[in-house]
């Protein structure tokens, strides 16, 4: 058995060196990537892990950056607080809606959340005295990050480079979370739960209790990414919460692979940097998009990570089989 | 142990359960028979929660359980398979045993330990008594249909159940299997006291193991009581013991 290679160490540190090694233009696209990753792994949660197809995860993305931008701006209230807010604010309202959604199961599920994503972007649309309507909120604040200019080696930094060191602490911490929640004995039961939900009630497992659970995490988390977008962003949006913003979380996902840990967090890397690229070249990115979408769900369903992953999968067992079954192995079994 | 009594349901003006009352004594291995479409797995539903009667009460150790969900019937001391196995696929074998402990015993609330090592003593001797200790890493949707319904009992057991339904427990067996599964269940039966009520198509089986045995017809009870009473039921003769040969 060869040694674990430390996968998730190695991508931290390269994550970490883009601001050392890069220009102005990868960092922005670095924090876009890390910032948008957290959003498609918190929607995993309930796709990949207890099988919830969410159509309105936008909403508590969208959540989040308005309570955040509206604290930081309005109140000038302080960057963490104001981004622990702007979390537990979308957890909260994914409790409310969530509530009725578990109620409801598949398609029908799906269709009730993004029907109250859709409520909350017309909120967010309408009510101009607070989120600025259709203009939105501009100039929302940076966090006030000059004390990172004194920090050795970060001192020749843009204000930039040292928001995106910033939301890359944050959201390393959100990743180590969700990985010891879908590593705890919650997490277990939103994995039978999404194998098979009939028999998970008759092991003693209150599903609406669970999935209500598991919504508000993602909320959390959704709402965390949110609020970093927000700062990132200068400015949120109705767009924020609109349909086509639950969509990009979900090809994320689908993209890199639902089944896998990292696969959504993969997927947003892929799906930014194809964004990038292929822009650059034409203007029918979304048209690209589609081809890549149809041929990743016809050839490859498990996504980018899933696909590596079995893979890895075939290459290792041969040599196992190689040094483990001997000829002599084999004649006594048969 | 169970006290059903006048339950009855009916879907779209179709009477499935009509007015069945029945016990079962603890520690008594109890059958259902009947002829397909009798009513015999809406019976198990009904008691088990998953439908709601429309008449009728069950008592479970005198306790009034009618209407309550399936996961508080389970923690309250009942067990059960289904007739189309019903396991985690995508998880091994040991997972599935494992996270019946988890969620029977309430752990699930737990959102930071560390769920591998949980019950692991527990989950290995119960997988060592099923015959299933060498298959522990294999993912369950990949074993033989016969291997996936012990899986099935392991998780059902792992529940830790006083009484135990089980629906067709030997359904789609080969005859080897079946007897084996037969064997399997009297021996965990006697070892924890449970008391059982199945269901099952294949006489030989009944008769083999069942002390008591009821019998449905149209979703009606029409016969009730030992097997060689029931065996000698001029009405069970009729209507299902003579339909069958």
């Amino acid at each position: 058995m060869s040694r674990r290679v430390p996968w998730t160490f190695i991508v931290f540190l390269v994550a970490l060196s883009v601001p050392f090694l890069g220009s102005r233009f990868h960092t922005f696209v670095a924090t876009d990537i890390v910032i948008l990753a957290l959003f498609a792994m918190s929607l995993n949660l309930l796709l990949g892990y207890t099988g919830l197809v969410s159509f309105g995860h936008a909403a508590y993305f969208g959540i989040g950056a308005y309570t955040c931008a509206l604290l930081m701006k309005s109140v000038a209230a302080p960057f963490l607080p104001s981004l622990l807010a702007g979390g537990l604010m979308a957890a909260a309202f994914a409790l409310v809606f969530g509530f009725f959604c578990v109620r409801l199961t598949k398609i029908y599920f799906a269709m009730l959340t993004l029907a109250f994503a859709q409520i909350v972007w017309a909120i967010c649309f309408k009510w101009n005295d607070v989120t600025g309507g259709e203009q939105g909120l501009p100039n929302v604040p940076y966090p006030e990050l000059g004390w990172m200019a004194s920090l050795p080696l970060l001192d020749g930094f843009r204000a930039g480079d040292h928001f995106y060191l910033v939301v890359l602490a944050i959201v390393a911490v959100c990743f180590a979370v969700l990985h010891r929640i879908v590593d705890s004995p919650f997490g277990r039961v939103l994995t039978i739960i999404r194998d098979n939900s009939e028999r998970a009630q008759f092991v003693g497992v209150n599903l609406r209790a669970y999935e209500l659970a598991a919504f508000a995490v993602a909320g959390f988390f959704a709402g965390i990414s949110g609020a970093l977008f927000g700062i990132f962003n200068r400015g949120v949006f109705p767009d924020f919460a609109y349909w086509t913003k639950s969509a990009e979380p979900l090809i994320m996902t689908i993209l890199g692979g639902a089944g896998n840990f990292w696969g959504p967090a993969v997927g947003a890397f892929a799906v930014i940097v194809l964004n990038q690229q292929v822009t650059s070249y034409t203007e029918y990115w979304p048209f690209v998009m589609g081809v890549i979408l149809i041929i990743l769900l016809f050839v490859f369903p498990a996504g980018i990570v899933g696909t590596l992953a079995a893979l890895a999968a075939r290459v290792r067992p041969r040599t196992k089989s190689a040094t483990l079954v001997g000829p002599d192995v084999v004649d006594r079994h048969a | 142990m169970l006290e059903v009594r006048g339950l009855s349901k009916s879907f779209n003006g179709f009477t499935a359960v009509d007015r069945v009352s029945l016990s079962v004594k603890r520690g008594e291995i109890a059958a259902m028979i009947g002829p397909n479409g009798a009513g015999k797995s809406t019976l198990f539903n009904l008691i088990t929660g998953h439908l709601q009667p429309d008449e009728g009460q069950i008592l479970l150790e005198g306790r009034d359980i009618t209407g309550a969900p399936p996961h508080r019937i389970c923690k309250m001391g009942m067990g059960r398979s289904f007739q189309r196995t019903n396991i985690f696929p995508k998880l091994t074998v040991f997972e599935n045993v494992q996270a019946a402990f988890i969620s029977n015993r309430g752990r699930g609330r737990n959102f930071w330990a560390r769920s591998a090592d949980l019950y692991r003593a527990e989950t290995n001797a119960l997988l060592g008594s099923l015959g299933l200790r060498d298959q522990a890493e294999v993912t369950a949707g990949e074993l033989s249909h016969g291997a996936r319904k012990q899986v099935e009992l392991g998780i059902a057991l792992a529940c830790d159940p006083e009484i135990l339904l089980l629906d067709e427990p030997t359904a789609g067996m080969s005859a080897a299997e079946t007897h084996e599964t037969i064997r399997l269940l009297e021996t965990v039966a006697a070892e924890r006291r449970l008391t059982l009520l199945f269901t099952e198509h294949d006489m030989e089986v009944v008769f083999s193991i069942a002390q008591r045995i009821g019998v449905l017809h149209q979703g009606r009870l029409i016969a009730e009581g030992k097997p060689e009473v029931v065996q000698r039921d001029p009405n069970v003769r009729r209507v299902y013991l003579g339909e069958r040969r």
